[in-house]
């Protein structure tokens, strides 16, 4: 064992040793929190949605804008992962855990929403028992399951090697709960060659399959959206615009996550600098992805200023959604990119300031994307005005507590670093080339050299 | 090079399968995982039939013509001759009317009578029921098939079934669909009524409601409350198929009816196809003045009987 590999081992079992005062009084104000939020969720229960700010015509509103954007994050930080794994960025190595991590929470707390948003949530299996394939909302339901699975196995799979690991340090007998658990979650991994190059092939093998599919998910929740007639929503670049979103908001969330940890945990001799900066670069390069999109779809739309296009685009640049629009252009795209751009606001503190604001901004766009074509009148009747009660904001400031309480949990159960990928890095590389780029082109079957 | 790669492949992965997994080897994989997914295709259907029933509910059979042809619901609005009753000073009867025959709870009108500008200044008032759609975007999205189209043109709403994801309401481009945000506020004879997705009463909290073209009274060979209460007989109500409508006072060949008047639909451009069809004007037949502006509030007649019901604005 090298000297590297111990003081990685150390440093990152560190995490999970028992919790200190900062962690308790965190995770104590998390659950009263959360406990908050489902004080809240009962009161609606039993009144029904009456409690909200949700009406007739602004019908959904600030959990649909909320499922989208969890979801969002959580496809960020699949993707993330499963790009610097295929394009073998080794950079990657410390930080894709946290990565995985973030999607998998994401995405449970995300798929809480429309359960809390529908009437009945009691008639919720009807989706299973009576479930029609041209639904949208059906599209949406399979495409979350089956990017759940995905993102699960993603996460396990390459925890397993990690799994043996505490699996032997535990077995001295300190823990025992723990060691069952760790042997349960090993499966019999015992760092054979053949196990390695499994675990290459089919790390791989999910790395590649799982782009289309956080792809295809968050094209499904946009088409939610763009398969009805109302102006904002009705649109093709929808779609592609709600991914981009997607991975930009989820980059930023990994950044301040990490961040975070790195912090807390002391692990900056793994987590570098260098980490975060490349993180930015990659936030940076989504800006200007960001600001393309916008340009194209409010500039076509706005040059022709067609019926309610012209109701629309004066809400959000002069009317009642106006805060939220500039936030998101002026906050959440040009200025990330400028801190970013920019050689000595380009630290750790800029960039994670960009992402605190990217990560506002897009919670922001959600929002006034959702609000803003249901506020554009159908008919001769006055707009209507919507703002989330404390029910909503109960509920989703709650979801978010969650999220940070299941982080916190998943702190002290995993590893939160890698270490068997770190390891590799810092070891002489061996024969076994499990994760050379020939082996992308073996599994796509292209002609290796 | 490709070739002889793959079959050196082969070979080397044949006496040792489990080695390497080649390009056929992840084809198979990955057709075993589609396939594996197959049975949800039908796990649906299963379960329906476990649980006895795939039918919403419906109150009867099929309304047909004497001559066996399936009778297609249709309505006519003459727009010439609706004045927002301001000439009886009243809220706009079809929609009281209608409130009353359904025990519509506040704040929803099934049939809402907007008031829309004139291009030269002044206004119309447009009586907008549920516009029927042919190509309902409505029925396109439901998730559980909790609205639906039937044979008789109308479009439906089962909220035995309805799950409340309002993404029906979000399809509508014609506003006309309503949620139950609580518990309704509906007076007590309402419960007794015998519930149809026909013959939405009583109302349920958490589900969708809207204007269903009262088939049963059509079958019955009543016009609907809302033909009825017109005080101007501005509401034609019909049959596409047997080719004949009524408001109440007159009988109309409803094709002629409708071609003669040149009537359009409401945004036709959308392509909804709708059933409801608006013959133009602004209450000219009638001699209404199209600079007075506004019609009376709706109310609902059971306002004292529902005290202290949480009730909520549109």
């Amino acid at each position: 064992m090298t000297a590297v590999r111990g003081r990685l081992e150390d440093r990152a079992l560190a995490v999970m040793s028992a919790p200190g005062k900062g962690y308790l009084l965190v995770v104590g104000i998390l659950c009263a929190i959360v406990a908050w939020g489902v004080y809240a969720y009962s009161v609606q229960f039993r009144d029904g949605l009456v409690v909200t700010g949700l009406r007739d015509r602004i019908l959904w509103g600030f959990y649909m804008s909320n499922f989208v954007f969890v979801i969002g994050i959580s496809y960020g930080g699949t993707l993330m992962s499963a790009v610097l794994r295929v394009t073998s960025a080794d950079w990657r190595r410390p930080i894709t855990r946290l990565a995985e991590m973030v999607a998998v929470i994401a995405l449970c707390i995300g798929a809480i929403f429309p359960i809390i948003d529908i009437g009945r949530p009691d008639r919720f299996l009807n989706v299973f028992i009576y479930g029609r394939w041209q639904s949208p909302i059906i599209w949406d339901i399979i495409a979350i399951f089956t990017y759940l699975v995905f993102s699960f196995l993603y996460l396990f799979l390459l925890m397993i090697p990690d799994m043996a690991i505490l699996r032997d340090r535990y077995a001295g007998g300190n823990s025992r709960w723990r060691h069952e658990l760790y042997k349960f979650l090993a499966i019999g991994w015992n760092d054979s060659p053949r196990q390695k190059k499994l675990l290459g092939w089919s790390s791989m093998a999910m790395a590649i399959i799982i782009i289309p599919v956080a792809v295809s998910v968050h094209s499904v929740l946009a088409f939610v959206f763009s398969m009805t007639l109302r102006e904002g929503w009705n649109s093709t670049i929808l779609g592609p615009f709600f991914v981009a979103g997607a991975v930009y908001s989820g980059v930023a969330a990994i950044i301040i996550v990490t961040a975070v940890v790195r912090k807390a945990y002391h692990l900056e001799e793994f987590i570098t600098k260098q980490h975060i900066v490349y993180l930015g670069y990659f936030l940076g390069a989504l800006s200007l992805v960001m600001i393309y999109a916008n340009v194209a779809e409010y500039l076509t739309v706005g040059y022709k200023l067609q019926g309610e296009a012209a109701f629309n685009l004066t809400q959000l640049t002069r009317g009642q959604l106006a805060p939220f629009f500039w936030f998101y252009i002026i906050g959440g795209l040009l200025l990330p990119g400028v801190i970013i751009l920019i050689p000595w606001t380009r630290n750790v503190w800029g960039i994670v300031l960009a992402s605190v604001l990217v990560v506002l901004a897009m919670g922001a766009e959600r929002y006034y994307i959702i609000v803003s074509a249901l506020r554009v009148p159908q008919m001769p009747y006055e707009a209507s005005v919507y703002a989330p009660t404390w029910v909503e904001i109960s509920v989703v400031v709650g979801s978010f507590a969650l999220f940070g309480l299941l982080v916190a949990v998943f702190l002290k159960l995993f590893p939160i670093i890698s270490i068997w990928e770190v390891a590799e890095q810092h070891e002489p590389p061996s024969e076994d080339q499990s994760e050379s780029p020939l082996l992308v082109q073996r599994i796509l079957g292209g002609g290796g050299s | 090079m490709n070739d002889s790669n793959n079959r050196d492949s082969r070979q080397a992965a044949q006496p040792q399968p489990s080695r390497t997994i080649g390009r056929r080897g992840l084809l198979r994989l990955l057709g075993v995982g589609a396939l594996s997914i197959a049975p949800f295709a039908f796990a649906s259907t299963a379960i329906r039939s476990a649980l006895g029933g795939n039918q919403t509910r419906s109150m009867g059979e099929v309304a047909r013509t004497p001559d066996g042809r399936i009778r297609q619901w249709a309505m006519v609005i003459d727009l010439r001759y609706c004045d927002g009753c301001q000439s009886v000073d009243r809220p706009p009867q079809c929609t009281a009317a209608c409130i009353e025959g359904h025990f519509a709870p506040e704040p929803m009108e099934w049939i809402e009578v907007y008031e829309g500008d004139l291009p030269g200044g002044g206004s119309q008032f447009i009586p907008t029921p549920c516009q029927q759609c042919q190509n309902p975007p409505c029925v396109n999205v439901c998730p559980v098939a909790a609205t639906f189209s039937t044979p008789e043109g109308t479009v439906l709403i089962d909220q035995d079934r309805c799950i409340g994801c309002r993404i029906c309401m979000a399809a509508c481009p014609y506003d006309r669909r309503f949620f139950n945000w609580a518990d309704p506020p509906v007076p007590p004879e309402a419960h007794l009524a015998h519930y149809d997705p026909e013959h939405q009463v009583p109302a349920r909290k958490g589900t969708v409601m809207k204007c269903d073209l009262c088939p049963d009274m059509g079958r019955a060979g009543v016009l609907p409350y809302c033909v009825q209460g017109c005080p101007n007989h501005a509401v034609y109500y019909g049959d596409l198929e047997e080719d004949i409508a009524s408001n109440g006072k007159n009988v109309v060949s409803l094709s002629r009816f409708i071609a003669q008047n040149q009537a359009y639909n409401l945004k036709e451009d959308l392509g909804t196809k709708p059933r409801v069809y608006y013959i133009a004007g602004h209450g000219e037949a009638v001699g209404r003045d199209v600079f007075k502006k506004g019609r009376m509030p709706t109310r609902w007649p059971w306002e004292r009987l529902v005290e202290g019901a949480r009730k909520w604005k549109r």
